[in-house]
């Protein structure tokens, strides 16, 4: 051999012997590492662990280790999956579904799970005493969901009319140990069962992990549930994890920082700046998902008010009803800029209320326009609106045109937005003041009081299906916030209120993504609300977690907790 | 003497911060509310000396954060955006600026690419005249019913001070937000501000009044009051001429002391979000927008009102503190101890 040929050679295996030694570290990198402690963190304390009362986030996110629901969406792709119940099937009708409640399935405390504690949950649930928020759920048609027991692990529930993607109503639809809460309930005390101070051997679940140790104001420890049913690939038992303890952190600067020091794997609702910090460092695994459900809007009062109390609002109320107005006012909004200001690029401009987060259902035919002021005016004139000497915009009457933005106190992303609008409007010769109010004040001037004249809200939807947007969009809804009097006699509400009633009875999803697109074509063309932005929904763990899988419905990131491993 | 010249100096350095504050527009080079949406929180523009082919001036250049970072020279007393003085006359000259479209920065800009200095030296205005127009009618109704109080004593005094324990009593914090609610939506951010203003001022009054009215209790019973009372002076006089003077140091260290605590407040209310409204700056609103604690770091501009926030609060402090050896007080004492 030459000594040019042995040099190479010799090249060869140096590469070789460095490629085989990266693979085995890759390989040890990646493999999972069975037991050990998920810290994460919750800025406020869960109230209590009871799945039937449960309302804020905090309670929600505990709950939801301890609890398991029937069907289950899978927040990354959006699809409902079977969880307890092994297969389910709806009747052609689209009024009967039926549900095979898995074999062997335990509680956490080793007590067999069986068709009455299913039936059991949907009484509790269903009881106005107890005013569970899973309630309004459970209705469909105006009557509640009944159900029946078909054999020892068939149960079969009946809706009073078709209730399309009904299989969706069952995630988070917990279900409760019979044995452990009929005594409670009889007794009229089961709103008040599993408090933050009741012993953790109490609370009995079939999720993936059960309570071990609460110290109030400081931390709740939930460990591995042995009889947990699900299994990973390879058959072995789940969750990975021995232990998943939720640290209460005083502020989302602090959670930040514990996140920073290792202290906690897990952050959530992170804003740009932030998110970009920490994506510069490799000990973290950050993720930007994309637009998420959040849907940020300026809408117009709207409301029936008595004529003559207030004759400035009845003015500007006399503006906000001229369709080509509302639209010109959206027109002059330049959306670009506060994706790029407000959430440093990381949000996404809207057309309609449905982000595109929401990958099915939103219609791609609606597309923000690029932002331009000579469009905006050309808007405003078509409307019936002039300027006068001083550049500034009046009405057909030569009234100057001027409103305020109702926008609540400490919400520095829809602040920032109000100015932007301010000034954007400004430039279209409309002179707009900014009112900030306390939050409850807010929501009393848009829902009690109904005396303002544009105010900027943001709604984050649960769930992707458009059957959760009723009460903000039918007239009669109660989060139809533009216009709270109920029955309307406006054809483009009407036509939506058909649309929606209609998509809700039809079990043709096609059909369905027709009849919503109608829908958000007629709120684009109409614009009694403006659609302005979404943000990302921007996460991130340790970057030793594996199967770290967040998704852009809520609970972000511990949705699949079972499945979250450390890596070696 | 040396308490003299430190109590000139501090009270002539108070008086330039002021004096910037009430000529904000002229020493602003931008209006407040201008968005440079292009250069969202831009460092600092750097002032530099030398030119693009490397010669020495005299006047500084800047390096422009618009238009590919060309260098143009500083001008001084340029022509701008209009402003008004006290609302008293109108102007749109500003000491300095740069030749359009180019811009100076001279502490960046903030989130939404408005001009941090100008903002900073408008939030002055704001800030300031808070703490001073609170404080000026605190003292001012201090003055009046702990003087009613301390000099008609009986059933006038019980009342004034029944009422101060009630006002003692109230959550302000509460009042303010309930305040702010029942303001009309299409009120000038300014005028809601100065409206808040007065209610903190309103609110405030209670404690000073207790020092006035002992001040006056103790001087009412002075010989050379009684004097006067039995020369024929009425009630008016004997106040005002004998009675009220001896509480003006009181006064004094009282409204050094209320004039940064009013500041503080503007800021407790901005940080909460209900201080000055959008688009008017205040030192409080700045301080709220600041980015959360671990990247503060990142832009350590966006300290400057802190900074002065936290400067001028120590300066009354010492001004208060200097008072304690001032000849003024030194006479008071010597005519008490002389009566």
């Amino acid at each position: 051999m030459s000594r040019t040929g042995s040099s190479s050679w010799f090249c060869i295996k140096c590469v070789l012997a460095h490629f085989i030694v990266f693979s085995c570290f890759a390989v040890v990198g990646q493999s999972e590492q069975r037991g050990g402690r998920l810290v994460v963190s919750e800025t406020s304390e869960p109230k209590h662990f009871n799945p039937v009362t449960a309302v804020d986030w905090a309670t929600k996110t505990v709950v939801g280790l301890l609890m398991a629901d029937l069907l289950h969406i899978d927040r990354e792709d959006q699809k409902v999956y079977p969880n307890l119940a092994s297969d389910w099937g709806v009747s052609e009708d689209g009024r009967t579904y039926t549900l095979t409640l898995r074999e062997g399935v335990r509680f956490s405390d080793g007590h067999p799970v069986d068709v009455d504690d299913v039936l059991f949950s949907l009484r509790v649930n269903l009881d106005e005493a107890i005013n569970s928020p899973q309630r309004g759920l459970l209705i469909v048609g105006g009557e509640p969901i009944r159900a029946r027991k078909l054999g020892a692990r068939r149960i079969v529930f009946e809706l009073a009319e078709p209730y399309a993607a009904g299989e969706r109503l069952f995630d988070s639809f917990y279900i409760l140990p019979r044995h452990r809460l009929e005594a409670s309930y009889e007794s009229g005390e089961l709103a008040s069962a599993w408090g933050l101070l009741s012993d953790p051997e109490q609370i009995v679940g079939l999720g993936p992990f059960r309570l071990e140790q609460v110290v109030p104001g400081e931390r709740i420890v939930l460990e591995r549930n042995p009889y947990y049913w699900k299994v990973d690939e390879a058959g072995e038992a789940l969750p990975h994890l021995d232990e998943v303890v939720i640290l209460l952190t005083s502020s989302e600067d602090a959670e930040l920082l514990r996140f920073k020091a290792g202290e906690i794997h897990m952050i959530q609702d992170l804003g740009f700046r932030d998110f970009d910090a920490l994506d510069a460092e490799s000990s973290f695994g950050m993720r930007d998902l994309g637009p998420g459900l959040e849907h940020n809007f300026l809408f117009f009062n709207l409301n029936d008010r008595a004529g003559g109390e207030d004759e400035a609002l009845d003015t500007r109320q006399s503006w906000f009803r001229n369709d080509a107005f509302r639209r010109a006012v959206s027109d002059a909004i330049d959306r670009h800029s506060m994706v790029r200001l407000v959430y440093g690029g990381r949000a996404a401009p809207l057309a309609s209320h449905v982000t595109p987060g929401n990958k099915f259902w939103i219609n791609r035919s609606l597309v923000v326009a690029p932002h331009s002021e000579a469009l905006a005016k050309e808007s405003f004139r078509d409307a019936g609106f002039r300027w006068n000497e001083a550049e500034r915009l009046v009405d057909a009457e030569g009234r100057l045109v001027e409103f305020s933005i109702l926008t609540s106190a400490g919400n520095r992303p829809r602040s920032m937005m109000a100015s932007l609008i301010q000034e954007d409007l400004k430039r279209v010769g409309i002179e707009v003041t900014i009112a900030t109010l306390e939050f409850r004040a807010y929501i009393d001037r848009i829902f009690q009081g109904r005396d303002f004249d544009t105010a900027l809200l943001g709604l984050g939807g649960s769930d992707a299906d458009p059957n959760p947007e009723m009460s903000f969009l039918l007239s009669d809804g109660g989060m139809h916030v533009w216009r709270l009097a109920g029955a309307t006699t406006l054809p483009w509400q009407v036509e939506i209120d058909r649309l929606m009633h209609e998509q809700t009875a039809t079990t043709d999803i096609v059909r369905r993504k027709e009849l919503y697109g109608r829908v958000q074509q007629i709120l684009f063309d109409y614009r009694p609300f403006i659609s302005l932005v979404s943000p990302h929904i921007l996460v991130g763990a340790r970057a030793k977690l594996g199967n770290f899988r967040p998704g852009i419905l809520p609970p972000y990131t511990l949705w699949n907790a079972e499945e979250l491993f450390w890596t070696r | 003497m040396r308490h003299d010249t430190k109590l000139t100096a501090l009270l002539l350095l108070l008086a330039s911060i002021h004096g910037v504050a009430i000529l904000a527009g002229f020493f602003s080079p931008y209006s407040y509310r201008e968005q440079n949406r292009e250069v969202p929180l831009a460092a600092p523009t750097k002032l530099q000396w030398v030119d693009g082919s490397g010669a020495w001036h005299l006047r500084p250049w800047v390096e422009s954060p618009i238009a590919g970072g060309a260098l143009v020279p500083l001008r001084f007393f340029v022509r701008g955006s209009s402003y008004s003085v006290l609302g008293l006359f109108g102007s749109d000259l500003h000491l300095f600026g740069v030749d359009e479209p180019h811009r100076v920065f001279l502490l960046g800009t903030d989130a939404l690419g408005r001009d941090y200095f100008s903002r900073l030296v408008v939030g002055a205005q704001v800030s300031l005249s808070a703490g001073l127009v609170a404080a000026a009618l605190a003292l001012t109704t201090a003055l009046s019913l702990g003087a009613l109080a301390g000099y008609f004593g009986g059933f006038i005094d019980s009342a004034i001070m029944r009422l101060v324990d009630v006002f003692l009593s109230l959550p302000w914090i509460y009042m303010l937000l309930a305040a702010r609610a029942f303001l009309p939506l299409d009120m000038a951010p300014g005028t809601a501000f100065f409206v808040i203003v007065v209610l903190l001022g309103l609110l405030g009054w209670p404690a000073p009044t207790r020092i006035v009215r002992g001040i006056v209790m103790s001087a009412r019973a002075r010989d050379y009051v009684e004097a006067s009372r039995g020369a024929g002076a009425g009630h008016f006089h004997l106040l005002w001429r004998h009675i009220l003077p001896q509480a003006q140091s009181a006064i004094a260290v009282q409204a050094t002391l209320l004039v940064p605590a009013y500041m503080l407040a503007e800021v407790t209310l901005s940080y909460v979000g209900l201080g000055v409204g959008e688009p008017l700056p205040s030192w409080g609103n700045m301080l709220a927008d600041l980015p959360r604690g671990s990247l503060l770091g990142a832009e350590p501009w966006t300290f400057a009102p802190a900074f002065l926030l936290v400067g001028v609060t120590w300066l009354y402090h010492s001004v208060l503190s200097s008072l304690g050896g001032h000849r003024f007080i030194k006479r008071r004492r010597r005519d008490a101890r002389l009566t």
